[in-house]
């Protein structure tokens, strides 16, 4: 018997749909809670960033250099206050951070999901069509992992170029093939169960069998994995832009701010490297709560 | 009641054995032979099931007796021989055609867990295969759902429901339900009733009777259970290591089976007073379907072995009207 949860609300259902999950979870874990509190608000400021942010920390225009690299809290020339200060342009680390957050959690999103759909279709027909397709495939794959992904995406950027959806493309090219796998492994054992028999007993197409029955009961462990690769991929996207193959300047993510502030680090001016680096923290801290959080509601088949 | 409605000549599948990592590493320096291994799952069986008839089907785990129902059905592609349905030989149908007989054949599964969709609701599930062909009008399939529902003896109130919300006996009455939203001719059943509580065998059982009396179903009845196997079936056929060993009417082989084999498996049946419901073991084990034995199949186990035994294999022959057993002890009476 698995032990109530302390609230002693029932298990959840093996079947719960993912999006049900989650508002379940968060209802009953007050950290799943307050890391889906945090996500929301991050996201709804990320996404209202050129509302909310005090200046376009991009154009040049509204800068004025004299207000550069005054301390969190200090008031510019124009009579602002810059709560968390700002760089060495003159910038306002407030609004850069929001308008970098957008940008990191962008490619954070968009390459999960290209990779994901990527990697969920190459598995499901891996699984289903076996043979050679499925060795030639898992050839690929395994090939795929046998590389550092930080090491593929450096190669392939210092080729390319930066550039926001060169970054997305060398994340996708590094996590699309563990997608293949799991998504694999996990078809190939409900494409074993009886219903899946029925199915063909009932002369369906393939199509119908591995979009209809095949996907939506193999996707769930998948999708878990993907929540909390939002998180890597985020992390990888602010190494790459830190290393400078990542995001262009004039699009700075928060790894590029952080390596921008750098360099003022050992002259005290922290506030700079510091403050992106926390949002980069907080909004990767969250993600992997919640990812965390539903992989072990996932694995136990009930909270 | 004699036509054949569904016809296996010489039905033959074999599945290719994985080998072991220990043959991978011996097979790398050519220790082991070369070539895979073979499972002979179902080896050359002629059956014949007649219309309107239950044809049971027994035999001990692992003697194919659920790869030949999946073979029969259609789910699996036999490696030789030929199936015909109401005459026709299944492998020259048109595309319409083979849909037609595999919707005709239905099969009823073993495991009430595994054999209905988890994320679909039983309206869905009973009625996915009206939909996908556009057997039934768009609006017409709930009502086609709930006739089905209502006919295994179950509330159409629940056609929103997700399987995991019923018990073991009420899902199998899904899968059949499921099974006869299509109209079938043909049902065959894996085992239907050996995943479910005693007390709700019966209901099933039951409910497969009501089936045939109302539908004049077709039954190709599979199951460990000797004592359901004798109750509902009008012929029976044994089974051992991939072929039929004695066929015939169900009565005169459960009183005296001819073949050695059929005489241990029934001598073994349960008495009813003590309700245990799968038969003791025949001493020694059957052998693998990898390394099937020379002759007789059975002769390694088998009490009235000849000296030929090992040598010719028997072939299933008349030994009585409407009765066929592969033994030599028979050929042997026939001959003297
Ligand atoms: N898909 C498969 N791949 C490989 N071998 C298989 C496969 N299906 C069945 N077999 C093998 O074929 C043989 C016959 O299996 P089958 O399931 O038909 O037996 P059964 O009579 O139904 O047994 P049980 O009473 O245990 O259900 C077994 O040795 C089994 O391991
Ligand atoms: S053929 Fe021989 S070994 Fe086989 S069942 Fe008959 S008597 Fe026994
Ligand atoms: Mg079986």
């Amino acid at each position: 018997m698995t032990s109530l949860p302390r609230d002693g609300a029932p298990p959840l259902a093996i079947d719960t749909p993912i999006r049900r999950r989650v508002l379940l979870l968060a209802r009953r874990r007050p950290t799943t809670r307050g890391s889906l509190l945090a996500l929301l608000a991050l996201a709804l400021a990320v996404m209202l960033a050129p509302l909310l942010a005090p200046q376009n920390p991009y154009d040049l225009a509204s800068l004025s250099v004299m207000d550069n690299r005054l301390a969190p809290g200090e008031q510019g020339m124009g009579g602002i206050t810059y709560w968390l200060g700002t760089d060495s342009q003159g910038r306002d680390m407030l609004s850069a951070i929001l308008h970098g957050m957008r940008t990191s959690l962008i490619v954070g999103v968009a390459s999960t999901a290209i990779a994901l759909a990527i990697g969920v279709a190459a598995g499901l027909v891996a699984a289903q069509f076996g043979g050679a397709i499925d060795s030639a495939i898992m050839r690929l794959v395994d090939f795929m992992l046998g590389f550092p992904s930080i090491l593929v995406a450096l190669v392939l950027l210092s080729a390319i170029g930066r550039g926001v959806d060169k970054v997305i493309l060398a994340i996708v090219l590094v996590q699309w093939a563990q997608y293949a796998r799991l998504m694999r492994a996990a078809a190939m054992v409900e494409r074993r169960k009886e219903y899946i028999e029925a199915a063909v007993n009932f002369g369906l197409p393939t199509r119908h069998i591995m979009l209809a029955h095949l996907l939506p009961n193999s996707i769930g462990s998948v999708l878990v994995v993907a929540t909390i690769s939002i998180a890597s991929a985020i992390a990888l996207e602010a190494t790459l832009s830190f290393l400078g193959v990542g995001v262009p300047v004039t699009q700075p993510s928060l790894g590029l701010l952080i390596a921008n502030g750098f360099e003022f680090l050992l002259s005290g001016e922290y506030w700079i490297a510091v403050f992106p680096g926390l949002a980069l923290v907080a909004l990767i801290m969250s993600i992997n709560l919640i990812g965390d959080r539903l992989r072990r509601s996932l694995n136990r088949r009930a909270l | 009641m004699s036509a054949p409605l569904l016809e296996l000549k010489g039905i033959t599948r074999h599945f290719s054995a994985k080998r072991s990592l220990a043959e991978h590493i011996l097979g790398a320096f050519g220790h082991a032979s070369a070539q895979p291994k073979i499972l002979r799952a179902v080896e050359g069986v002629d059956l014949e099931i007649r219309k309107g008839e239950v044809l049971g089907l027994v035999g001990e785990s692992g003697c194919g007796k659920s790869t030949l129902a999946r073979v029969a059905t259609g789910i699996l592609p036999p490696t030789a021989g030929s199936l015909a349905y109401a005459g026709r030989d299944v492998a020259t149908l048109s595309r319409a055609q083979r849909l037609e007989y595999l919707l005709k054949v239905q099969m009823v599964f073993q495991d009430p867990y595994a054999s209905l969709d988890p994320r679909m609701n039983v309206e869905r599930i009973v009625g996915e295969a009206l939909a996908v062909h556009k057997l039934a009008p768009r609006g017409d399939i709930a009502a086609r759902v709930e006739k089905a529902l209502t006919e295994v003896g179950l509330d159409p109130a629940y056609a929103k429901r997700y399987p995991h919300q019923f018990s073991g006996g009420q899902r199998q009455r899904i899968g059949i339900a499921r099974a006869l939203a299509v109209e079938p001719d043909l049902l065959v059943c894996d085992e239907p009733v050996s995943a479910l509580d005693v007390s709700i065998q019966a209901q099933i059982v039951n409910l497969f009777l009501d089936i045939r009396a109302k539908r004049a179903m077709t039954y190709l009845f599979v199951s460990h259970d000797l004592g359901i196997v004798r109750h509902v079936s009008d012929r029976v056929a044994i089974m051992y290591l991939g072929r039929i060993v004695e066929i015939g009417p169900a009565q005169e082989v459960f009183s005296s089976p001819a073949h050695p084999y059929a005489a241990a498996l029934i001598g073994a049946i349960p008495s009813l007073s003590r309700r245990k419901r799968s038969f003791e073991p025949i001493p020694g084990e059957m052998p693998s379907p990898l390394a099937p034995p020379s002759g007789c199949p059975f002769h390694p186990r088998c009490a009235h072995a000849l000296p030929v035994c090992s040598e010719r294999r028997p072939v299933l022959a008349p030994i009585a009207p409407g009765r066929q057993a592969a033994c030599h002890l028979h050929a042997a009476e026939a001959a003297s």
